[in-house]
Parts: C-alpha cells; structure tokens; sequence
C-alpha cells in the first residue's frame, strides 16, 4: 500500500509522541526515509546528498528538540527549504528594448519544446502583445509543418522563412520578418537536441551571437530521470539561459528534476506544462512542486482551482459532504458540471494529500462525451435511486440505460467510479484524511 | 532479425566519450576499481546504481541480496552478473515468421518517447530483411504527425496508410489492415499518438484500436511495442506498468541511449514486469536501432564516462 512520506515520518515519531522529545537518531531514520523519497521522486543523487546534509544540520538543532510533533516539524523543515530552493521565481518574461523581443526554445529532443512555442505565445497575446513563432528545426522530418499547422489552429501567427537548411541565416530572417509586419514578441522553436552533440550545440551559440534573444528558455521534461542536471548544466554553460519551462506536469511523475535543475543552474522555473491543449500553461508555483516532490498532493491548488471555477459557497458545501461522507449521486453530477468548467476530477482528487498515486482514481478521468453520457444517466435515475445508490438494482439499471440511451454497462460503470469515489472520500473524512487537509491547508 | 549489431558498443562509447569533459566525476572511478565488498563501496555503488536511474528502493534491494549472500569478489562484477541475471530472460529480439501474415505491429508511449522515428527504423530494418512493410499513420492528433510518418515512409521506402488531421485513429487503422490484407504486405507498423499513461481516455482510445486491429487481422496486433526514453527516470515503470495493464505490452524498445542517461529504469522494469526488450534507438538516423543485448546493456550501465 502506498504510504505518503508524512506517514512515514509520522511512523517514526510516534514512539516519542508521549514524551514529546527528539534525538539525533530519529531525525537521521527520518532523513533517510527524505532522501528516499527524493531520490524516488528523480532529483539528481548529489543535490540530494547536500540538501539532506543542509536539512539536517536545521532538524538537529534546538528548533526541533524542544518541538512537540516532532513528525510534522521535520516535514515542515523540509518543505520549507524546498519552497525556498526552488522559490524565488518569477515568470516574467523579460523582453529587452528590441523589437521584436527574440524568445529561444532550446532542449533535448521530444521535451516538448514546439508545443510549448505556441503555449508561450498564446500565454503573451493575453498580455496584449503581438507574438509570432517560427521554427529553425531543419532536422526532424515535419516540425515545421507542425508549428505551422499547430499556429493555424490556435491562431498565432507562423513566420515561414523560405529557403534552407541553415537554422541560423533562417533565425535571423525570421526576426526581421517578424519586425517588418509588426511583431513585438518572436518565439524561435529550435530542433531537439543531445547537450553532448558538439556541433550542434555550437549551433544553437551561433544563433544566440546572430539574433541575440531577449530570453533563451529550456524546456525540460518533468519525467527526466538523474541526468537532467548534467543536461541542463551543458545548454546553460553554452548558452547562459533565463530560465526553464518543465512540461508533462499533467502526469504522474514526481518531477524531481525540477529541484535538480535549481540547484544546479540556478535559474528560476518560470512555467510548467499540464496538458497537450494550448492553453495548459501554468505559472510555476514552488509550494506545489515541494508538495508533489514529497509525494503530498497539492491541496493549496485544489483550493485555488475550486475557488477559480466554482461558486465558493458550494464548494463549502462538498467539503462539507466529504467530511460527513453524505456525498449522493446528485452531488456527483453536480459536480461533474464543474469539472467541465475546471479541468478533471483526477486532477483534482490528484491534488489532495495522499490521492495523489491511488491507481482507482484512473477511471475518474473522464471526457467531455463521457461527461455528457454520466450526466443523461443520472438524470434518468429517480430521486429516490439518486440519494441512496444502493437500491439500483439490475431492473432498475435497465430502465435508467434505456431512459438515457446507453447500456447497462455504461451504468454499471458510472456506478461503479461513482462507489470508487465515495471510497475516496471516506478516507479523506477519516481522522488521518482529516488531519493531511488541515496540515496542508495552513501549511502544517 | 538481422539489425545490423555492428558496432553497437562502439555507439554507445562514443556517446559515452563525449561526455568526457562535461560529466567526470571522481566517483565513477572509484566504482570500477577492483575491490572486496565492505561498507565503502556499497555506498559507491550504491550512488552509481542511482545515477543510473535504476531507483533507489530498487538499488537498496539489490545491493542488500549481494550483501545477505556474503559473496566476495570484484564489487562491480557481482552487481554484472546480478543485471544480466535480471536482464538476460528479457532479450528476446523480435522476429517475424513466415507463416503471419500480416505481422501487425502496434507501437505506443507517452510524448515524444521517439515512437514515429522508431518506426521509420524498423520500416527500414525490415525492408533490409526483404520483408514489405505497410505504415500506418493512426497518430492522428498531434499537429504534423502525419506528414513525420510520410517522411520516414519515403526514406525506408514503404508506403503509408492515411486519412486526414483528427480523423478517428481506429478507422485509419481498419484501412491499413484491409489495405496490408489486399497487398499481402508482411509487415505492418501501426504508429499511435503520444499519450500519458494517467490519461484514462485516451488509454481507452489504445483499448478500442487494439480491438479494431484484431477484429481486422485475427490474433493481432502480434506486437504491442511500447517506446521508451531511456533519460526518463523512476517514473518509467508507472509508464510501463500502465501501459502493460491497459493493453498488454509485448515489447519495450529503449530510445535516445546515444545520450549520456543510461537507462536503468529499465533493470527494473526488467525485474518487475516479464515484457521481452526488443530494441535500444542510438540516435536520429535511419539505422540507429539496434537489438537489446543485456550484456551490452549492463557494460554500458557501468561504463566509465570517458573510457572507450
Ligand atoms: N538522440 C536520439 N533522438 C531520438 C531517438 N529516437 C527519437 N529521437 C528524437 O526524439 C524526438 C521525438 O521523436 P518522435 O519519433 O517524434 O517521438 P513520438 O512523439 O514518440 O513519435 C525527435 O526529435 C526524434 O528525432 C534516439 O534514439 N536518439
Ligand atoms: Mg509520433
């Protein structure tokens, strides 16, 4: 059974919960229980090893000896000093007095650098500026065409520079043409590439010398493994980069790599990617990348998210419900109206300490059909069926598929996510869930 | 299967090489000396086995089976021989019969694995091999995927199976299957979209394209190919976990190894899931795919950066 590192830590101290004391001992079994579960999350073996000495010189100290939940205190150490660490950001964008402001997409390959392009560019048109791409990646078969293509779509504008195979001469007129038809904002998408790749790294610095970019940003991949910091250290040694765009947040990986990268190139993370849609571009948010490093959900963006998109009074309400385990089915589809409005259930459940790695949880994530199809089926079910699940039968399971012109089985199953919820939420209500929201909600 | 093994550890150390400069770290050498197994190197190993992002619970488990059997010896050849013991049942290359016809091959993985470029090598693996292959373009969501698989069509020389932007991925497959039954074509590689495996949806899209193709071709898809990135780290297994539980993979292939991430998730997918390993991708061209060798696998997971 998966076990949040808060429990495990917990475990540790409970012995000394009566007296209230802690030893160096315990502090170095509640280390070594960190460093696992660091290590596990992919940040890099050597920014481990200092910050684990960096967190243990803190926890040794009077602070913690005196402390009562001595548990909770170290936790707390530890998610401050990662807060710290990866902390400071900001995801200005700095764009210099020329125009248009050159902006360089850099990274290995399939980092996701040319939907981050068109991201990035949409994300600075709401900011009122004129923002075209282009893409200098010459290499791969069709990344052009899929900028091009992917510009169509979202409506940012493509500039196409004719004629070669040679990224810098086409970087270079891709600026002026970008400046001739009034852009203020050029994001160059530039080919994926191996840091050990000398040639064409070189490349890359050759671009950088011709257009001279406002902000060379990295685009890394939340699931890299150790070696993100040695990649990282590379493009930052040759190119000097602003900052970093970590992508494929929207899955399951801890993202260690993120606590990596700071440590090592000490340049802020200024957005993340959360979705393959061009607008799932976030503002990187530290308190939210310790939580998840440390396997704790992220309860401060599932209130942020709620209070965003939901009607704040009923959000009071379903916490309520959740607390008190009342949650019918007619909450359900309540709710579902939401998650239309918000983004999925995974994603949120996903956010609430502890959820975060409940496989169950898979089945919750639903698309807009799905969606559709769940709300016809609780809306053929009476009242009655609504407020007491347990009565739907198998009679009454063919009525309600006939009523809302679906099969049983697609019954069955709303049903059955709906039961797997339910049990979600009754852990969340227990004293333990209890306890993980309100630790989170005012942080510890 | 002949994909030329050539000089495949000559690849890697080349790779392995370049990194000289950029990733030395006196650590490394201290693993590769000869010594008995005491506390010290435990803890050496021990950083080089996480280093290659074989995981930290896992390299404790390891590490601690070395120590319980009180082995002596070499420190670094008894943790060799402990990977290819996990690793060796894994080789299995992938070989076509003659009596399946079509080899209907489907290949998946999250984002930017490598999986299109994957099959543009195999295209032309098996061409080389005098086998006729049919492509399939079902990667019908992401921008330009199509015109990526076309590309790789031309190279290897095999025609490409189509439908427009956003069609239904499942109905460009049951073109291509009918179309490969028609033309008695040996081989078909079916490339899908990139996909995360926590996304429900679109693991159930997987689910309903596996199913078109076995109702098209009866028995197939013969290979289920899940494309890796060997820089991914711990999360890997989730990958192939859950990969494996929703369609039942029947083959890894391990991308990008001409880089400097080693790729050791993959001892412990080896360890936690029986699916055979079929292929390493050493770079960007056309015959950068090779069959997986443990043996070359484990020398390469303990190659010194420089040493060549
Ligand atoms: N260096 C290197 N790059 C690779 C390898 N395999 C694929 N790539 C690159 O990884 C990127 C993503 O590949 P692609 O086939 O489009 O991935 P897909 O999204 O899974 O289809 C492209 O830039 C490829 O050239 C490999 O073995 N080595
Ligand atoms: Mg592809």
């Amino acid at each position: 059974m998966f076990e949040t590192l808060t429990e495990k830590l917990d475990n540790i101290f409970k012995k000394l919960r009566g007296r209230g004391r802690l030893d160096e001992e315990q502090v170095n079994e509640a280390l070594r229980e960190i460093r696992m579960a660091l290590l596990e999350a992919d940040v890099n073996f050597k920014v481990v090893k200092d910050f684990i000495e960096d967190v243990r010189k803190k926890a040794v100290g009077q602070e913690i000896l005196d402390s009562i939940a001595p548990g909770q205190q170290v936790v707390k150490i530890v998610y401050d000093r990662l807060v710290e660490l990866m902390g400071g950001t900001t995801s200005f964008i700095r764009f210099g007095n020329r125009i248009p402001a050159p902006i360089m997409l850099v990274g290995l390959q399939g980092s996701g650098k040319t939907t981050t392009a068109i991201k990035l560019a949409l994300h600075l048109a709401k900011q009122q500026k004129r923002v075209a791409v282009t893409s200098v990646d010459v290499y791969r078969p069709a990344a052009r065409e899929q900028l091009i293509q992917l510009g169509r779509s979202s409506g940012v504008y493509v500039v196409e520079v004719e004629g070669g195979q040679d990224p810098v001469g086409m970087s270079e007129r891709a600026v002026f043409e970008a400046r001739r038809r009034g852009y203020e904002v050029l994001i160059l998408d530039t080919a994926g590439r191996l840091h050990i790749d000398n040639d064409m790294m070189e490349e890359l610095k050759r671009i950088k010398d011709a257009i001279h970019p406002a902000e060379i940003l990295f685009v890394a991949d939340a699931m890299t493994g150790q070696e993100a910091v040695n990649v990282a250290a590379r493009f930052d040694e040759l190119l000097a980069i602003d900052g970093v765009i970590m992508t494929k947040l929207d899955g399951d990986a801890r993202g260690g790599a993120a606590l990596s990268l700071r440590a090592v190139i000490d340049k802020p993370i200024k957005f993340v990617g959360v979705g393959e849609k061009t607008d799932a571009l976030e503002v990187f948010h530290p308190e939210r990348m310790a939580s998840r490093i440390l396997g704790m959900g992220d309860i401060v963006s599932l209130v942020e998210k709620a209070q965003a998109h939901v009607d704040e009074k009923k959000a009071r309400e379903l916490e309520q419900k959740i607390r008190k385990q009342e949650f019918t089915l007619e909450d359900y589809r309540e709710q579902l109206l939401q998650i239309r409005k918000m983004g999925s259930l995974r994603e949120l459940l996903g956010m609430i300490p502890g959820f975060g790695r409940i496989k169950a949880m898979g089945n919750l994530d639903l698309d807009e059909r799905e969606l559709v199809k769940i709300t016809a089926i609780i809306d053929s079910m009476t009242r009655k069926e609504r407020l007491n699940y347990h009565i739907i039968d198998g009679e009454r399971r063919r009525r309600i598929a006939k009523g809302s012109g679906t099969t049983v089985q697609d019954v069955n199953r709303v049903l059955r996510s709906y039961e797997e919820l339910r049990k979600m939420m009754k852990k969340l209500s227990t004293k333990e869930g209890k306890k993980a929201l309100k630790r989170h909600k005012f942080p510890f | 299967m002949n994909f030329l093994k050539g000089d495949l550890i000559g690849k890697f150390k080349k790779g392995l090489a370049k990194t000289r400069e950029i990733l030395f770290t006196d650590l490394d050498e201290l693993i590769f000396g000869q010594k008995e197994i005491d506390e010290k190197s435990f803890e050496e190993l021990e950083e080089a086995l996480i280093r290659a992002d074989i995981g930290p619970s896992f390299t404790e488990g390891i590490l601690k089976q070395l120590k319980d059997k009180k082995q002596t010896g070499p420190l670094s050849e008894l943790i060799k021989i402990r990977m290819k013991e996990i690793l060796s049942p894994r080789e299995c290359p992938l070989i076509i019969p003659d009596h399946i016809v079509p080899f209907v091959v489907m290949v998946v993985g999250v984002n930017g694995t490598g999986k299109t470029t994957t099959i543009g090598k195999l295209a032309y693996g098996f061409k080389e091999q005098g086998l006729s292959v049919l492509l399939v373009a079902a990667d019908t969501f992401r921008a330009a995927a199509i015109e990526q698989l076309i590309e790789w069509g031309n190279r290897a020389k095999a025609p490409v199976i189509r439908q427009k932007a956003n069609a239904d991925p499942a109905a460009v497959v049951f073109d291509g299957l009918n179309s490969a039954l028609a033309s008695h074509t040996r081989v078909v590689l079916i490339d899908t979209a990139g996909r995360l495996h926590t996304k429900v949806n679109l693991m159930e899209e997987l689910k309903k394209i596996k199913r078109v193709i076995s109702k098209v071709v009866p028995g197939a898809p013969h290979e289920v190919l899940l494309v890796m990135d060997a820089t991914t780290g711990q999360n890997g297994l989730a990958q192939a976990k859950m990969f494996h539980e929703a369609i039942g993979v029947t083959g890894i292939a391990l991308t990008k190894l001409d880089g400097t991430a080693k790729g050791g998730i993959l001892v412990r997918i080896a360890y936690e899931l029986s699916i055979p390993i079929r292929f390493i991708g050493v770079g960007e061209d056309i015959d950068d795919l090779k069959p997986f060798s443990a043996e070359d696998f484990v020398e390469a997971l303990f190659t010194k950066p420089g040493e060549s």
